[in-house]
């Protein structure tokens, strides 16, 4: 596909809307283009959907209990309103922790008020009162306890924060109030953004003034790393066979007091820039932590970001990080003449959230793969920013896509492989293209680090060269006989 | 409009406007006041859009969070 072979496949797609539709969708779609210094010349980012557009994006209470406090482990996140929200989400994303859960650790286990009728009339505050009792005597070990509000808690005006002063002076434990109501924001993005706030207020400041910690010049914080299948995981060995001591990970696997002793590292080393970017530039702001991103998906991305890392700190951990990517070397050579020969010129379409439409295209690149189409559900446009540099000049690029569309760029460009979400995934393997579910690594993962390189191309491989495939035929594509 | 910025130095040594409301992320092209004394006055931004900040003195330690006003 050249360029313009691009450009004529976005306007063909965009015909079939209205005028108005049309217009507005316009905006969302654009071609790679890596001489352009800015995204927002190209593409807008972070706007409302379009009503009846199918947009596969969630929602404000997603992004600050799915995503940024519900990894949090020794803490209990209470999903404060109706049933649905958190007992639908539970234990999906696949946080991995240790831990006894139910003793004390929580990731898996749905808290939820369950509001009735009654408390949707009445208000809830009372009920919460009694819930935050209940969870004190149930679950003593836990460390602390957040409130996650549901659309309900905002629209009937309850007073969260109000309750959770007072059960936090009378438990003696931090109880957060997060005010993430579904309704918030345009995406998950605004909850992010609200959760990093909760945790900048009530959280971060906790340990202040308190020296007893004993800090050593080589501490960091992994920063936006969810421990997907194990992430977080396989990216801290690496950072410790550096040299360098991880003091906190948020927050997949993380802990309160770790979080609490955020503020006394050296370095905040930052992942998913969408998700955490708030509190790592609050950070920086009042503690004189410098911020530094990094990619660990692929060899070459992560030689890249250790260096990187490394030029941070003395000679020792530079030498350090020479001697670990020379280490794994012969293991990624390895594993890419084994898969390399099977992926190589496969073209992949992503569309996900956070960092990985723009972060894994290194490791398909290592994997002689070519990203031909990537977009994000609610990305902003600094996060375009960061993407169009990776980008090739005919990438197509699809920002918080609708369902229409995503099938019909799928259908033309028929890639080899696409990655989404689990709402995606039987709509495109039906369409006969093999399909990974890039949230949760498909049950499968870690895909961070050097040996998440190696189970990330295995299972490229397992899935594009999978025989399925080719006895796949879709039923409306068969003939009248045969069906 | 008063947006409340956020100035920070990026690896680059550049210094970098942000606004979080507004996803305005942006290099810093020139500063009226940047001496020993005082940093602010007007800021130019690299997309051509132009800032002023009261001036700061002594000036800042970046990154600062300050109020300013568009130009």
């Amino acid at each position: 596909m050249t360029r313009d072979d691009t450009k004529a496949l976005i306007d063909e797609v965009l015909e079939v809307y209205p005028a108005k539709a049309k217009k507005d969708r316009a905006k969302h779609l654009a071609v790679g283009d890596p001489d352009a210094e800015q995204s927002k010349k190209c593409v807008t980012a972070n706007r409302k959907s379009v009503p009846g557009m199918m947009t596969i994006r969630g929602c404000a209470y997603a992004g600050s209990k799915g995503v940024v406090w519900g990894p949090v482990k020794d803490m209990i996140h209470i999903s404060h309103g109706p049933v649905g929200c958190g007992q639908y989400s539970r234990a999906g994303r696949r946080n991995y922790y240790t831990g006894d859960t139910g003793v004390n650790v929580f990731g898996t286990m749905n808290f939820t008020s369950d509001f009735q009728e009654r408390d949707v009339v009445f208000g809830g505050d009372k009920k919460l009162d009694k819930i935050l009792d209940e969870i004190n005597t149930l679950f003593p070990l836990a460390k602390g306890i957040s409130v996650q509000s549901e659309c309900p808690i905002g629209l009937i005006g309850d007073d969260i924060e109000a309750v959770s002063k007072k059960k936090a002076k009378q438990l003696g434990k931090p109880v957060v109030p997060v005010r993430c109501e579904g309704f918030r924001g345009v995406s998950q993005s605004l909850g992010h953004h609200i959760a990093n706030d909760t945790l900048r207020d009530w959280v971060l400041s906790n340990r202040d003034g308190d020296t007893s910690f004993e800090t050593t010049p080589y501490d960091v914080a992994i920063i936006g790393d969810y421990n997907i299948g194990g992430d977080a995981w396989a990216s801290r060995i690496l950072l410790e066979e550096m040299g360098l001591r991880v003091v906190a990970q948020w927050s997949g696997d993380g802990t309160l007091s770790e979080m609490e002793l955020t503020s006394k590292v050296k370095l905040n080393l930052l992942h998913c820039y969408r998700s955490m970017n708030y509190i790592s530039r609050h950070m920086e702001e009042k503690y004189g932590i410098p911020w530094l991103e990094y990619n660990f998906f692929g060899p070459t991305k992560i030689a890249e970001s250790l260096r990187r890392i490394a030029e941070r700190f003395d000679d020792t951990i530079k030498e350090n990080a020479e001697r670990v990517i020379a280490r794994y070397q012969p293991m990624c050579d390895a594993v890419i003449a084994k898969y390399r020969p099977r992926l190589e010129g496969r073209r992949v379409m992503l569309y996900v959230g956070g960092l990985r439409p723009r972060h894994v295209i290194g490791a398909y690149e290592d994997l002689g793969m070519e990203v031909v189409g990537t977009g994000y559900e609610f990305a902003h446009n600094d996060d375009y920013d960061r993407t169009i540099s990776e980008l090739g000049s005919t990438t197509l690029i699809y920002d918080d896509v609708t369902g229409y569309e995503f099938e019909r760029f799928a259908e033309r460009l028929r890639p080899d492989l696409i990655g989404s979400g689990i709402k995606e995934k039987y709509i495109f393997q039906k369409m006969g293209i093999p399909f990974r579910q890039m949230h949760s690594w498909d049950y499968s993962g870690p895909y961070h680090g050097y040996d998440g390189f190696a189970i990330f191309a295995r299972d490229m491989d397992m899935t594009i060269n999978n025989p399925c495939w080719s006895k796949l035929t879709a039923p409306w594509q068969r003939p009248a006989a045969a069906a | 409009m008063m947006p409340t910025v956020m100035i920070r130095r990026t690896d680059t040594g550049a210094l970098t406007f942000y606004v979080a409301k507004k996803d305005l992320e942006e290099t810093v092209v020139s500063v009226e006041t940047d001496t020993e004394g005082a940093w602010g006055g007007e800021v130019a931004l690299a997309d051509g859009s132009r800032f002023y900040v009261e001036p700061i003195s002594p000036p800042p330690r970046f990154p600062t969070t300050v109020r300013c006003r568009r130009l």
